[in-house]
């Protein structure tokens, strides 16, 4: 029996965290003038109200389960990879080259799975190269990996202002779209593409491997103790690589998807913060996949938000980048919270609970 | 022949544009860098001066826009990038909390803040801060903007030697190098390691959002969501060059503003192919750099020895 009581602030604090969040946002809100409780009830209903808009959100969760994998993927090994948003634009753009290339002379499975591993590949090895850097050379990978970011996004313009772009494309550079017959459809009934289940996929496949097989157990090992894991005869290097390979490629994956199902062609699209919403999902899931795919959901959910805080109460659309980095600042918070809170001690105390983690405060440890 | 001569005086202009480009897209790198080496120097890594650029860009081209005084915009870009390196100092040294970890979130929460209050100021013209104009002698226009210096990057010069003797000669600077190196013999020391850091994070991003007043407020001179990119970010990888040194990152600046400066200077002369590859210059540059400077097999000379760590 693996005390309940630690799953359940495993549970309750990430939870507990974005409400809290969620009330820092509201104070924030209040103090530009906006009524809190107006804005929270047009994100609930942007986001979550009902089936049609539910779509809205679940079609942003879709790439950001992807993306989030590239850091929590590679966080097992104790590496905190930022490029997620590099590896996206890549994988989009690798994918939109060789659907061109097949478009016309192949059956649209062929030319949607052709791009989906392109995207995979391009991105993997673009993230690949991060990890290689950080164990062949010592280069700090948070860094290497952010500025592949840039060097990224510097690719995509120069590809779609220039060598790959659509001279219809006016206000909008972009490359040649994709035909209609080859893009992503539809999941029957809805609006969401296929991309959702690939997310969903990959989550799960993530999670089984990192936690069930012995390549993830390998992973972990080195992540807890690179000496011991030297020691234990595991080839780090590699380990680092493929890892890093492995989350670069969902990466590559959602650009894939952004490009095949909801853009149709490579534009700066591409660019707007899939990658970073994926950081802030892989830590607020403490980079367990399974979890990240709810996270997704959450985040997704308040992207989908954006447009209508603009509309209906003028809020600039920087409100979801502050609501984001307020969550993700309590998230962080919360880590330092595990083990206060006696309730959640293996032995119960006879005290009654302390208050609900919603309103951590430091005071209310021992 | 006089297609011939403006070539010539083309082809300087790319030089001359990035000599200039040295001193003016150094002075955020300049700040920024020396910003992030003290903070690294106490031991703590603050990735989020990226926000802090930004937030402190967008105040000082805001205050200085309602006030009509760019310095008082100075100012207050500082303060509101010590304001966010209260948030960072304080929330990177709970326990367990990774502080790489903190300053993504404050890069995502400091650009929120800029992009969010710094809304209305994209369209109107605020006062910029005077420059010292030390081309006047010419009649090449080009040269006369280049020689426009502003009183920020001599302060920023007079700063990096400053420093480099606060670390060398002076009590506070040995109580900041002891918490960076041995947080254990500073304990012994009784040096308190909590407030020795969040001084150097405050007084880092202190700096670090004056380097944003100097992108609003002399170049590029305007407010926009794409002014800074990735400046902050790079000034990470610039420390690490120079060595946790500030003459050096004195140095290193200046060669990344120069770097910066290469696009448009190619674009300046009528070379628009590849602009936007040319515009990656410095971040390629850093990554070399990184890659030819680092080691697996050793700490970097000159590194604080608890960088890094969860100590």
């Amino acid at each position: 029996m693996k005390s309940w009581r630690r799953t359940l602030e495993a549970f309750c604090l990430p939870f507990g965290a974005i409400l809290f969040g969620l009330i820092l946002f509201g104070i924030f809100c209040a103090a530009v003038g906006q009524n809190p409780l107006a804005v929270y009830g047009s994100i609930w209903k942007a986001g979550f109200g009902n089936w049609r808009t539910f779509q809205n959100t679940l079609i942003r969760a879709a790439p950001l389960m992807l993306t989030s994998l590239c850091t929590a993927l590679p966080a097992r090994l104790g590496l905190v990879i930022i490029g997620n948003e590099g590896a996206l634009i890549i994988g989009g753009l690798a994918a939109v080259s060789i659907g061109l290339v097949l478009a016309g002379s192949a059956p649209p499975l062929i030319v949607q799975v052709g791009m989906a591993i392109m995207g995979m590949i391009a991105g993997g090895l673009w993230i690949a190269s991060a990890g290689a850097l950080r164990h062949y050379r010592g280069v700090n990978e948070t860094i290497s990996s952010l500025l592949l970011n840039y060097i990224a996004i510097a690719l995509l313009n120069h590809l779609v202002g220039g060598p790959m772009r659509d001279p219809n494309s006016l206000n909008k550079p972009s490359t040649y779209p994709l035909p209609e017959a080859d893009m992503l459809s539809n999941i029957p009934g809805t609006r969401v593409h296929w991309g959702l289940l690939l997310g969903v996929i990959a989550c799960v496949i993530a999670y089984f491997l990192i936690q069930r097989t012995t390549f993830g157990f390998a992973a972990r090992t080195a992540g807890g103790n690179i000496r011991a894991a030297r020691i234990a005869g595991l080839s780090v290097g590699k380990l680092t690589v493929i890892v890093c390979f492995l989350g670069g490629a969902c990466a590559g994956l959602a650009g894939m998807v952004e490009v095949a199902a909801v853009q149709g062609a490579a534009n700066e699209s591409l660019n707007v913060g899939y990658g970073y919403g994926g950081i802030l999902v892989a830590f607020a899931a403490r980079h367990n996949p399974l979890a990240a795919i709810v996270m997704s959901l959450l985040v997704g959910g308040i992207l989908a938000s954006g447009g209508v805080l603009q509309r209906s109460f003028g809020l600039p659309d920087a409100t979801v980048l502050v609501f984001e980095g307020l969550i993700f600042l309590v998230v962080l918070y919360s880590d330092s919270l595990y083990g206060k809170f006696p309730f959640f001690k293996e032995k119960p105390v006879m005290s009654p609970p302390p208050p609900a983690p919603s309103a951590p405060t430091p005071t209310a440890t021992t | 022949m006089a297609a011939e001569a403006t070539q010539a005086i083309g082809w300087w202009g790319v030089l001359l544009a990035i000599a200039a480009g040295t001193m003016r897209g150094g002075t955020p790198f300049l700040f920024v860098s020396l910003g992030e080496c003290l903070t690294e120097k106490s031991g703590k890594i603050n990735l989020g001066l990226e926000g802090t650029l930004l937030t402190g860009a967008m105040t000082a081209y805001g205050v200085s826009y309602l006030t009509g005084s760019p310095w008082l915009g100075v100012i207050a870009a500082g303060i509101a990038g010590a304001l966010l390196g209260v948030i960072h100092g304080w929330l990177s040294q709970q326990p367990r909390v990774n502080d790489v970890a903190v300053g993504i979130a404050m890069i995502i929460f400091g650009s929120g803040i800029a992009f969010f209050f710094g809304k209305p100021f994209i369209q109107p013209k605020a006062p910029q801060l005077p420059t010292i104009d030390l081309g006047n002698w010419s009649d090449i226009p080009a040269l006369q903007a280049a020689l426009q210096i502003t009183p920020l990057f001599l302060l920023g010069l007079a700063i990096a030697p400053v420093m480099n003797w606060f670390f060398r000669s002076t009590r506070w600077g040995l109580f900041v190098r002891a918490v960076g190196d041995s947080p254990e013999a500073a304990r012994a020391m009784g040096v308190s390691i909590f407030k020795v850091r969040m001084l150097s994070i405050i007084a880092g991003s202190f700096l670090a959002g004056i380097g944003g007043a100097s992108l609003s407020l002399y170049y590029p001179g305007l407010w926009t969501e794409r002014i800074s990119s990735g400046q902050g970010l790079m000034a990470v990888a610039l420390v690490i060059f120079a060595r946790w040194n500030p003459i050096q990152c004195l140095w290193a600046s200046l060669l990344f503003g120069g770097a910066q400066a290469l696009g448009p200077a190619l674009q300046s002369v009528g070379i628009k192919e590849g602009y936007y590859l040319f515009n990656a210059a410095p971040y390629i540059l850093t990554l070399f750099i990184m890659i030819f400077t680092c080691s697996s097999k050793k700490m970097i000379s000159g590194a604080p020895g608890a960088l890094g760590t969860s100590s």
